[in-house]
């Protein structure tokens, strides 16, 4: 057992620091304000290879591991949670069209979702239907040439923004085996959007409603076999949630640093702040929430990696530990920071409104205990 | 809890309700995203007498009891946190303050025509570089032939933009530490007296929030509330009935959170039923009932024995510190309810978890409410 990384993780975990530092973090208020990320951010990401974190390298991805994926939206969620992890889901669906697509569906996409030429969005959601997906309604009718899909998709990251939308819909019976999974690109007939969502933060991210209206989707688009889409879709989230855990941390962890320093200047009663023994016990006991959380975070990647049985499990828990453990943090942050803690300048309460919805997205963290609790009931 | 309220109190609760409801809650976004509360609300507001709810018939207000105050405050606060905040700040410290220590003639001048609501109120203690150590302020307050001239600047101070007055402290001793500072009365508008842009926050976006500067600013000295020296003692006299204020408010927004997740829960169909027939989803609606209740219960209970005029600081600060921390858990617990809805400004939640986030920071911070109960503690068993 080794705990430590390699260096050329540490040397992941610094590129991806340094970038953001560099291309994110100063222009983090911007963006939310104008409400999008512009899109020439996306190819530089892609040179250091974050396009196709772990597609395989023939389709000009990186086929790095989940643990290394992990590192890269941790470091790069520090300089902003909403980017890093709108980056995330772009390669989770990068991640399910490797595993799951045929030769020709891998070489149709991958390369241009590799260089960010093309950015993706994931379409699992629908108006009435989160928690509970396989029930989802959107219908994909079969003709000659392809699909016609009809039915609308809800909170989609990247709706409007993106340039090829990965949408589960429903080919067969009610339930999760009735449910494919295709690309639909932007562009299509019948393919229209719902306006901005104006959400409590990842404000830099446009959320918006995909709408399908006799929407055509051609037959080469399915994604690997008709039925199956719910289990690509569900096998993409594992790795997504590690993700969307991963950039909860770096959140926090941001928020964590820039409070250790503030407390150090700022005086009350005539000492640094950092001086009250409440204060420190608190940060003292942050440092240890993210702590585990990060360990905890990188043993669940290494189950996902190593195809262990319990990995499903592992990420559903690592999911619940961590956006609430970083969550907490974050919020704490605010606390500590006093008056200013609540105030934009400061930043803080921009990552605590960032973070709230990474205990809500990919499943609830309550879904997380419906998925650990079932699995510990059914292994008795 | 009608039956244990006074005809006045449930009166004053059922007239809070009918118009949070009918008038505070419908434009709350319209007002969050215009950054400030309309005149003519504020005008309804005095009609109804929430302007100057403790402050005696005489001197221009209602005569209420602090119970009614913070059964009112709960109701506006349910419609909208940043109103409640005016109306909070408004009522006490700024009222409460003249109601007290201000001579006849002052009260004549100000309180009177500031509690029938012809005016809003403002209160600025805080400045840049101490909030919490309130004794640290360095704004100076200098004696003239004809009063003091201030120089300083003030923070976060709550209605600067639209005020009509401003109780500032400053000091006028630099010697005297906590003994040495004065307060005074500012009419905005006089020469030397500037107001700073808004703030932005993450909640309470329609109450302005604003550093002010006093650049050789000129009071005359009929303007100093009380005597030299005795600002501190000022200050912290209003610190009860703000704490039972914020209180309220925390406990008002919490319940507005709760409303909304209950009809969002019996509504909301996952996994074949609507989600307040998941068993973990019930539970913790009732978990956020508990909390509420009992935070509702400290509130009302700390305002009885203001009432009684016994002392309360403890029951305050305890009041505060729980319904703060309770709230803010009760509306991410609302917002967890709605899934993603909740993290959408379409339903209320979310701005009702920015708004009622404050409430642990201000009117001291959690942790300045701890001091407060702590040496009581002590002191009482040394
Ligand atoms: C900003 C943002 C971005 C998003 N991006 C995307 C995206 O790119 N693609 C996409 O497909 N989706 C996206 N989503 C949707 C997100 O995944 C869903 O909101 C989430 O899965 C919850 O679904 P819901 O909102 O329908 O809540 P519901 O399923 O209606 O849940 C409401 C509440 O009931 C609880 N609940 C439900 N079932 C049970 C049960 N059986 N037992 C106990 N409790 C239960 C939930 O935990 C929740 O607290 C995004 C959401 C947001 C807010
Ligand atoms: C929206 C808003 C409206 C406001 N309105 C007004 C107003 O109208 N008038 C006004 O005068 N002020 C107002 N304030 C200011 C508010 O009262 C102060 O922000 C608050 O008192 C905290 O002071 P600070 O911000 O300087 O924090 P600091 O005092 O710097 O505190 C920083 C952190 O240190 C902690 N801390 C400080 N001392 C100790 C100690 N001894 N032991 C342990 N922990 C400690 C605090 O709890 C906090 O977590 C407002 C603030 C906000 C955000």
């Amino acid at each position: 057992m080794d705990f430590a990384l390699t260096e050329e993780q540490t040397l992941i975990f610094d590129m991806a620091k340094s970038f953001g530092e560099e291309h994110i973090a100063p222009f983090a208020q911007d963006w939310e304000k104008q409400g999008t990320i512009p899109k020439d951010l996306w190819p530089k990401l892609a040179e250091l290879g974050f396009g196709g974190l772990y597609v395989s390298e023939a389709y000009g991805g990186s086929g790095l591991s989940r643990l290394d994926a992990t590192l890269v939206f941790e470091a790069l969620s520090m300089s902003c949670p909403a980017v890093g992890s709108f980056l995330s889901i772009h390669n989770m669906c990068g991640g399910m069209i490797d595993k799951f697509g045929s030769e020709d569906t891998k070489q149709k996409w991958l390369p241009d979702l590799c260089s960010m030429e093309k950015v993706f969005s994931y379409c699992l959601t629908e108006p009435g239907s989160g928690s509970d997906a396989a029930a989802l309604k959107t219908r994909a009718v079969r003709n000659n040439e392809g699909y016609v899909v009809n039915g609308t998709k809800a909170f989609i990251s990247g709706g409007s923004y993106s340039d090829a939308y990965v949408t589960m819909v429903r080919t067969g019976d009610d339930g999760p085996k009735g449910i494919s999974t295709v690309v639909v690109e932007d562009g299509a007939t019948g393919l229209s959007f719902g306006a901005l969502e104006k959400k409590m933060g990842w404000l830099a991210q446009p959320t918006s409603q995909v709408q399908f209206d006799d929407c055509f989707v051609p037959a080469e688009n399915l994604i690997g076999e008709e039925g199956k889409g719910f289990s690509y879709a569900m096998a993409g989230l594992d790795g997504g949630r590690l993700n969307i855990s991963a950039g909860a941390l770096g959140g926090a962890q941001a928020a964590l640093d820039a409070t250790v320093a503030y407390m150090s200047e700022r005086k009350a009663f005539g000492k640094p702040i950092n001086q009250f023994q409440a204060l420190q016990f608190r940060l003292a006991e942050f440092e240890t929430k993210l702590q585990s959380a990060r360990t905890f975070l990188r043993q669940a990647a290494w189950k996902l990696d190593n195809n262990a049985p319990d990995a499903t499990k592992f990420c559903a828990m690592a999911k619940l530990m961590v956006t609430d453990n970083a969550f907490e943090v974050a919020n704490g942050c605010l606390q500590l920071h006093g008056g200013y803690g609540y105030l934009a300048d400061y930043g803080i309460e921009k990552i605590v409104r960032d973070l709230r919805v990474h205990q809500i997205l990919e499943g609830t963290n309550e879904i997380m205990r419906l998925i650990v609790s079932r699995q510990m009931i059914s292994d008795v | 809890m009608t039956g244990i309220l006074t005809e006045e109190q449930s009166l004053i609760q059922k007239t809070a309700r009918d118009f949070a409801r009918d008038r505070v809650a419908p434009g709350a976004l319209t007002r969050e995203a215009a950054g400030r509360i309309e005149d003519a609300l504020i005008r309804e507001m005095a009609e109804l007498g929430f302007l100057g709810m403790t402050v005696p018939e005489d001197q221009g207000g209602i005569g209420a009891d602090y119970v009614s105050y913070a059964l009112a405050l709960m109701e506006i606060a349910a419609g909208d946190g940043a109103v409640s905040t005016m109306m909070s700040v408004h009522n006490a410290p700024f009222c409460a303050i003249l109601s007290r220590f201000a001579s006849d003639a002052q009260q004549e001048r100000w309180l009177t025509p500031a509690a029938a609501g012809a005016f809003i109120g403002a209160f600025a203690l805080t400045e840049p570089h101490t909030g919490s150590d309130a004794a640290a302020i360095t704004c100076s307050a200098t004696r003239t032939d004809t009063g003091y001239v201030l120089n300083g600047s003030k923070q976060f101070i709550t209605s600067a933009q639209i005020a009509g007055g401003v109780i500032a402290f400053a000091v006028t001793d630099h010697n005297a530490g906590k003994k040495g500072i004065s307060a005074f009365y500012i009419e905005p508008g006089t020469p030397g007296f500037s107001v700073g842009a808004p703030e932005k926050k993450l909640g309470q976006k329609a109450s302005d929030t604003c550093t002010l500067s006093f650049d050789n600013l000129e009071v005359p000295a009929f303007n100093r509330i009380g005597e030299e020296g005795q600002g501190l003692a000022i200050a912290l006299s209003s610190l009860e009935t703000g704490r039972i204020g914020i209180a309220s408010q925390s406990v008002g927004m919490a319940q507005a959170a709760l409303d909304a997740a209950v009809a969002y829960a019996q509504d909301r169909v996952a996994f074949g039923k609507p989600i307040a027939q998941h068993q973990a989803v019930a539970f913790r609606l009732a978990d956020m009932d508990m909390q509420v209740e009992a935070a509702r219960q400290l509130v009302l209970s700390a305002a009885r024995l203001k009432d009684s005029g016994a002392p309360c600081l403890r029951e305050a600060s305890i009041a505060k510190l729980f319904a703060s921390q309770m709230a803010e858990r009760v509306v991410s617990d609302a917002i967890q309810t709605l899934g993603g809805y909740g993290y959408l400004a379409d339903f209320p939640v979310e701005k009702i978890y920015r708004d009622v986030r404050v409430c642990q920071i201000y009117e001291g911070t959690s942790d300045v409410q701890r001091i407060n109960i702590s040496r009581a503690l002590l002191a009482g068993r040394s």
